[in-house]
């Protein structure tokens, strides 16, 4: 069972000393200089790099949770996002990209998180919204368009950002597709169906190039366009910064899906707190009363799908234009299981703990995994007793889920719990504990009678 | 005119008839109760009411207006708030998200300002809490609004969910065994609330109850239900001298001792 605050010791007593005050600002001062000379001094990817990289991702866990003054959360925040890792990126390309694809999937992971975390409907087949803003802007953008009748041309790069737009809004389209049908299921089936949804839009993706060839099918769409580089003057002579065009982009990037995912906790964070996340949170705890409440059920589960589905289609646009090359495979099931796995991670519900999930999943896939791969195999390499047969590379799906395992079993509410949630799987916990009678119905506290069965519950 | 008007009201399950044409008219302002043995049709009754189920037959009229096949979350912006026998609260939100997820019909900032955070959004928001504070003082659980509902003893958990349908300012509240498993001190202050809410409020009150002490004491007008089928109806006089009531539901034994 998990331990609740523990009584104050030498741990928590620093913890305290370092969060507020004179030694708080001070530390993080430090800490963010520390972090910001190590990033800039180890340009070159290595294990050293990494540690720095890990270090500044910790960093700004830790000025989220300190305690100091906002103000100063938000400058110094605001200066390693926006300044420092731009800088670093312009040094080594891979972590700025590193960094916006966790920045992708914070967005996605936000938006399965309404569906999943807030109005309780589980959601397999969520990346196929993504998929459908990747393939909105692959195929309108390139020569696809042509194919499909040569009358047509490719809509011009600079259209990219009302795509973003127009993304959102066919996301929330589909969203509302595949909550229609859906609506009358609950739980395991409903989980059954959205995978489905998902293979079907990832099976048309992989068959719509015959007749006519809309997605050009297994091959994938290449060339897809990037808006052009307005700002590049302004970069280059203005700020006198000597980027080319590769580098340019990146950072284009990264400032786009930096806002994306800013605008997107500012909504999620607000709906949660209004009337519409008080009626999902009322579906998910019990539909039957939330109706007797006089809450819609259509509209509010459909507004659940609508809203989670639009970042995900907003992100594909940005994703397809990132990448250049997107293809069916990009967008199976195990992408979707991926983002469950940063809101389960992270915490169900619970904003920062999704950010934080999906950041950690990112780069335990791209960086700590792969790296873990390389150490191992250095090490095997240099006579350690690894069987010859043990590919490190080959394992990293399994640590992968060794982990989650751990998670699970340790920390079942997530890395940062919504504080509710916490408390109600605490309390589960203590319901379960065997009882002499074994009466265990949910958590609820067994009435002083038994109610007169009456009619029977409604269902 | 009445408040609510139910009449010939048919509902089978299969081959059982759970609700054989019964007809219960409730006027403006009284209190009522539904009473019976366990399966005899109450709360498929009060289901059919609240649009959960929809009648076979018969028509159901709400403060004028044909509800019979309506949505239950219209029927309840109506003005039809109801409780559950067995306590159908949001266990892990507030005591205080209970209340404001009742008054949800009574908010109306759309998507788009919440999103933009309008001032309006603000606005309603402060105003509902004001008004669910309101709402929980009157039952008395203003201190506890910030605890969890799962984590109320059970006779404020019965109080809460009143609350709750009081939030959605009804015209008429149907109690579904609003004293069930409680002991003799926490029926007589559930007593004393539902005769309020009439008193006070000016509600209209529906009730089924098995506490027949409760059911005499506050009801104007007894309904009994017996295998679906309606045996009797009139004040508590009326219904403690039926002899079909008698035989049907308090039994020979406890005729005498009624008496």
């Amino acid at each position: 069972m998990a331990t609740m605050s523990p009584p104050t010791n030498l741990w928590e007593q620093v913890k305290a000393t370092l969060s507020r005050g004179p030694t708080g600002y001070s530390f993080l001062g430090l800490y963010a200089a520390i972090c910001t000379w190590l990033l800039l001094t180890n340009p070159r990817t290595s294990l050293n790099t990494d540690i720095a990289f890990a270090l500044f991702l910790l960093l700004l866990l830790i000025i989220y949770r300190s305690q100091v003054a906002l103000g100063f959360k938000v400058a110094l925040g605001g200066v390693m996002l926006l300044v420092v890792l731009p800088i670093f990126g312009t040094l080594n390309p891979f972590y700025i990209d590193v960094a916006t694809q966790a920045g992708i999937f914070v967005a996605l992971a936000l938006g399965l998180n309404v569906v999943v975390g807030f109005a309780g409907l589980l959601d397999l087949g969520y990346v196929a919204f993504f998929a459908v803003g990747a393939y909105l802007w692959g195929i309108l953008s390139t020569e696809q368009m042509t194919l499909m009748n040569p009358a047509w041309s490719p809509v011009p790069p600079i259209m990219f950002y009302p795509f973003i737009f127009l993304g959102l809004i066919v996301g929330a389209i589909f969203g509302v597709l595949l909550g229609l049908p859906v609506l009358r299921l609950r739980g395991d089936y409903l989980a059954i169906v959205t995978l489905g949804f998902g293979e079907v839009i990832r099976v048309l993706a992989n068959n719509l190039d015959r007749p006519i060839n809309i997605t050009n099918g297994s091959q994938g769409i290449r060339g897809i366009a990037r808006p052009p580089l307005i700002f590049a003057d302004f970069v280059r002579n203005t700020l006198g910064l000597n980027l080319d065009d590769q580098q340019l982009y990146q950072q284009f990037f990264y400032f786009t899906v930096l806002l994306i995912v800013l605008l997107t906790v500012v909504v999620v964070s607000r709906l949660k707190h209004s009337r519409i996340g008080r009626a999902w949170e009322a579906i998910r705890e019990d539909e039957t009363a939330a109706i007797a409440q006089g809450i819609p059920l259509v509209r509010t589960k459909l507004l659940a799908f609508a809203v989670g589905a639009s970042f995900a289609g907003a992100m594909g646009v940005i994703f397809a234009s990132k990448q250049l090359f997107i293809n069916p495979p990009t967008f199976d099931l195990i992408r979707s299981i991926n983002i469950l796995a940063m809101v389960i991670l992270g915490g169900m519900g619970s904003i920062p703990g999704v950010m934080l999930g999906a950041v950690l999943v990112t780069m335990l896939d791209l960086q700590i995994l792969p790296r873990l791969a390389t150490v191992l195999r250095d090490l095997q390499r240099a006579g350690a007793p690894i069987p010859s047969a043990f590919d490190p590379t080959q394992y990293q799906r399994l640590f992968f889920g060794l982990l989650l395992i751990l998670m699970m079993i340790f920390r079942p509410t997530g890395i940062l719990p919504d504080e509710r949630r916490k408390e109600e799987l605490v309390e589960d916990q203590v319901v379960d504990l065997p009882l002499d009678d074994g009466e265990v119905d949910g958590g609820q506290p067994p009435p002083p009678t038994q109610a007169p069965p009456g009619s029977g519950p409604i269902t | 005119m009445a408040l609510l008007e139910a009449t010939n009201i048919t509902k089978t399950f299969g081959g059982l008839t759970a609700v054989n044409d019964v007809t219960l008219i409730i006027e403006k302002g009284v209190i009522a109760s539904v009473i019976g043995p366990n399966g005899a049709g109450k709360t498929t009754f009060f289901n059919m009411l609240t649009g959960i189920y929809k009648p076979d037959k018969g028509a159901i009229l709400f403060d004028g207006k044909s509800i019979a096949g309506t949505r239950p979350d219209q029927i309840a912006a109506l003005g039809m708030r109801r409780t559950f026998q067995n306590i159908r609260l949001f266990d892990n939100m507030t005591v205080l998200e209970n209340v404001l997820v009742g008054m949800h019909t009574r908010l109306h900032v759309p998507f788009w300002q919440i999103i933009a955070s309008a001032p309006g959004v603000r606005r309603e928001e402060t105003k509902a809490r004001d008004e669910a504070r309101e709402r929980l003082a009157y039952v008395g659980l203003d201190a506890k609004r910030e605890e969890l509902a799962k984590n109320l003893p059970y006779g404020d958990q019965r109080r809460l969910e009143i609350a709750r349908a009081l939030a959605g300012d009804p015209k008429l509240i149907l109690l579904d065994e609003p004293t069930a498993g409680m002991n003799p001190q926490e029926t007589d202050a559930a007593t004393g609330l539902i005769r309020r809410l009439r008193d006070d409020l000016g509600l209209t009150v529906v009730l089924i109850e098995h506490d027949m002490r409760l059911v005499m004491a506050i009801s104007e007008r007894i309904s009994v239900l017996d295998y679906g089928t309606k045996i009797a109806e009139g004040d508590a006089h009326t219904i403690r001298s039926n002899p079909r009531v008698i035989e049907a539901y308090l039994g020979k034994g406890a005729a005498g001792a009624a008496a």
